[in-house]
């Protein structure tokens, strides 16, 4: 489910408060349900905060708060 | 907005998923209209992603449903237009005739957007409402808009975003696909034929037979449905984006964090955020046991004065017995528990207010993930500490089939408010009333104690299922976060009052049928069993005290009759867990309902004691009760925490069982619920006599 490739990053790998903008999915079945929350490519994100043990993370997402697991975010990838 | 349309009181909540299910009401239009108003569940699109979503389009996808709407209303959150119009655009290209009811301006405005309702609407083709639902707001408007529309004849509309035209391509050929579905099942509208392809294992109105041939279509063009959602919904945003740069201003200073934002650092706190959870958890079973505990002594002392006093004035007889051992003393035990339950309802439903449930989501995600349950679980289990039934029903937002079946096995554990009675009564009984660290109530903290067990009892059982129970699907866990909201007083007391209404007639009902019938078979025995019993006592000790005779005359009584027979036979079952027969008569009742188990205990006792002074509580009467074998009390330490355990752990309701049977479609999982919880509080209650003793 993850893509960790050097130099292919994702929101997962985001820092505290850092912005991305959305480039691309790496997993069909998970991004049809993140587009309709209004992750599209070309939006910008950033990581809003984490939950205490650093796993699920909440993004800002044009406005509002989405939370979503660490593997959930993973498969949304950034520029 | 429901509730102020119709004037009923539904449940309203600041999380995804408090409506369940659809709900129906009527309202008036005006003095000679009225409309049927039925309330569907709030969902991001018309693709379901768990249960609770699945009937939208169930309803909306096909015109002969019963419950298909002349109007949609569609509420938009005006906070977040561009998410809330992906949803209106799809019911809209649905072809049913749309009203947009815009609602969260204020918020809106908190956070500097400005929002052009009437260039909204002219840039849709939809009437546009603005409404204020916390409020009630804009009311008269909807209702005048939705006589307009209701009035209106249906034309087919043009599609928002029209699959044929935009998705056409040499690859897929979309129009030859949609043509055939159309006329396969003599539809005319696009959007309706797609959700026939993508939807139809979910719709309850196509036979067998006709999915076949809708799979048959999608084989035939290659019709790749995750390709088409995605497509579908980039499309549509593109559409809407360009739609909200015209209606909207946005003041927003870049970068700038809203407040809610800033008290999500603090709450989602590493330390802080699992300290904050804990201490108002903490606060929540201090409320239930020391703040309500005043409350309670008075209702207690009012009841055992009423039964008193009524003993004294009403004439000798059994009618009277029957009033006041029987009735009166069955339903005081239940009223008694009236201001706990009312505190524990009022601060679960503040939390569901405030939008902090949806963090408590996130908070408990990872770990809850560990016991094959999900941060959406949470909720379940919490309100699972008022009551078990609508627990198991928010069962069904939990995507994940695995994970929802672990959450409504594992949920009942979860300690209610029909156990409250029994637990404070036990507590109360041995465990000594002392303050401890300065503020904190002994009996507040066993009390905890006995929530904490269940919780645990629930994660492992949880962990349990998770290696039993296997299953390929995914989890998922995406969710968005409400703003912190001030709570509704008014939502607020009507929860309460609800609960707490509902507590009192369908326990009370029971109750008091339970109770009478209790008095009948503890008053009357096979044949002249009672007075041969009688006689025999009073030959035995003739030189005894009369008190003493009396006392002995009246538990012989009670050992002879139905009921003293029917704990007889069950002795030998529970003596091993240090009960009785009397406790025996009050665990087979409590079967059906467990909160049963005070009433009668203390009707019970009311007939197996003859003190002329009646005027005495409950409590008093099981302090006061003697075991015949020891000479001590009966209600020993092993003996109450014995019982307390068997009742944290038993699975002691009917309902329950019924709303598992329900939803789990079948009697396979309520059975294996049911066995499994048996067998642990029979387990460890007898452990815990054993090791107590």
């Amino acid at each position: 489910m993850t893509n960790r490739k050097a130099d292919v990053r994702s929101v997962a790998d985001l820092k505290l408060g850092e912005k991305a903008v959305i480039q691309s999915f790496s997993d069909q079945w998970m991004s049809l349900k993140l587009l309709e929350m209004g992750c599209l490519p070309g939006t910008e994100v950033s990581l809003h905060c984490k939950a205490p043990l650093g796993d699920p993370i909440c993004l800002n997402v044009s406005g509002y708060c989405l939370s979503m697991r660490k593997a959930e975010a993973a498969t949304i990838l950034v520029e | 907005m429901f509730n102020e349309l119709t004037g009923l009181r539904q449940k309203v909540g600041n999380f995804p998923g408090v409506t369940v299910d659809k709900k129906s009401g009527t309202a008036f239009l005006n003095e000679s209209t009225e409309i049927q108003v039925v309330d569907l569940p709030g969902v991001y699109s018309i693709y379901p992603k768990s249960l609770d979503e699945q009937v939208v389009t169930d309803i909306l996808a096909n015109p002969q449903h019963p419950d298909y709407p002349d109007v949609a209303v569609v509420v938009v959150d005006g906070s977040n237009l561009n998410r809330n119009l992906l949803l209106f655009s799809q019911v809209h290209d649905l072809g049913v005739p749309v009203i947009m009811a815009l609602n969260m301006l204020d918020i809106a405005r908190q956070q500097q957007l400005e929002i052009n309702a009437v260039r909204l609407s002219m840039q849709l083709g939809v009437p546009v409402v603005k409404i204020n639902a916390r409020l009630g707001e804009g009311l008269e408007l909807l209702k005048q808009a939705i006589e307009k529309q209701i009035g209106r004849s249906v034309t087919a509309p043009t599609l928002f975003f029209d699959p044929e035209q935009t998705l056409n391509s040499p690859e897929q050929d979309m129009t030859g696909l949609l043509a055939d579905v159309r006329q396969q099942y003599q539809l005319t509208n696009n959007y309706i034929a797609i959700q026939y392809l993508i939807q139809h294992d979910g719709f309850s109105f196509l036979a067998i037979p006709q999915r076949v041939k809708l799979d048959g279509f999608i084989e035939k063009y290659h019709f790749n449905e995750l390709d088409f959602q995605a497509k579908e919904t980039i499309e549509r945003y593109k559409r809407i984006g360009e739609v909200v740069k015209n209606v909207v201003t946005d003041k927003r200073p870049l970068g700038q964090s809203t407040w809610s934002q800033r008290i999500d650092r603090f709450l989602l706190h590493p330390v802080w955020g699992y300290a904050i959870f804990a201490l108002i958890l903490l606060l929540i079973f201090q409320a239930i046991f020391a703040w309500a505990q005043p409350f309670v002594d008075g209702i207690d002392a009012g009841v055992a004065w009423l039964n008193g006093t009524l003993h004294e004035s009403l004439p000798r007889g059994p009618l009277t017995d029957l009033l006041t051992d029987g009735i009166i003393a069955g339903v005081g035990g239940v009223i008694v528990f009236i201001p706990q339950i009312a505190f524990l309802f009022l601060l679960v439903s503040l939390l569901e207010e405030s939008g902090y449930m949806s963090r408590v989501m996130v908070l408990m995600d990872r770990i809850m993930r560990q016991f094959g349950l999900n941060g959406r679980s949470v909720v379940p289990l919490i309100s699972g500490v008022a009551c078990a039934v609508p627990a198991i029903m928010a069962t069904r937002s939990i995507g994940s089939w695995r994970e929802r079946l672990i959450t409504i096995l594992v949920t009942p554990l979860m300690s209610c408010s029909a156990r409250l009675p029994i637990y404070t009564i036990l507590i109360a009984l041995v465990v000594p009333e002392k303050t401890v660290l300065g503020f904190l109530n002994l009996q507040g903290i066993v009390m905890m104690g006995l929530y904490l067990l269940g919780l645990t009892a629930a994660l492992l059982g949880a962990y349990l299922f998770k290696v039993i129970i296997k299953a390929r699907e995914r989890s998922l866990f995406v969710m968005e976060l409400p703003t912190y909201k001030w709570p509704r007083w008014n939502h607020v007391g009507i929860t309460v009052w609800d609960s707490v209404a509902s507590f009192v007639w369908q326990a009370g009902r029971v109750i008091v049928a339970i109770s009478i019938v209790l008095w009948v078979l503890a008053s009357y025995g096979p044949g002249d069993a009672l007075e041969q019993a009688e006689n025999r006592i009073r030959q035995e000790y003739a030189n005894r005290s009369t008190e003493e005779i009396e006392n002995r005359v009246a538990s012989e009584r009670l050992e002879s009759s139905y009921a003293g027979l029917f704990g007889k036979v069950l002795e030998p079952v529970i003596k091993p867990l240090g009960y009785d027969w009397k406790i025996g008569i009050a665990l087979i009742s409590s079967f059906a309902a467990r909160e049963v188990f005070v009433g009668t205990i203390a009707t019970i006792y009311s007939i197996g004691g003859v003190d002329e002074d009646n005027n005495t509580t409950i409590k008093q009467k099981l302090a006061a009760e003697v075991n015949p074998e020891t000479g001590g009390p009966m209600y020993t330490p092993a003996v109450a925490f014995s019982l307390l355990v068997f009742y944290v752990f038993a699975m002691m309701c009917m309902s329950t069982i019924a709303t598992v049977y329900r939803e789990t479609k079948g009697w396979k999982w309520p059975m294996i619920q049911l066995a499994y919880m048996s067998v642990l509080a029979y387990v460890s209650a007898f452990l815990v006599y054993q090791l107590m003793k």
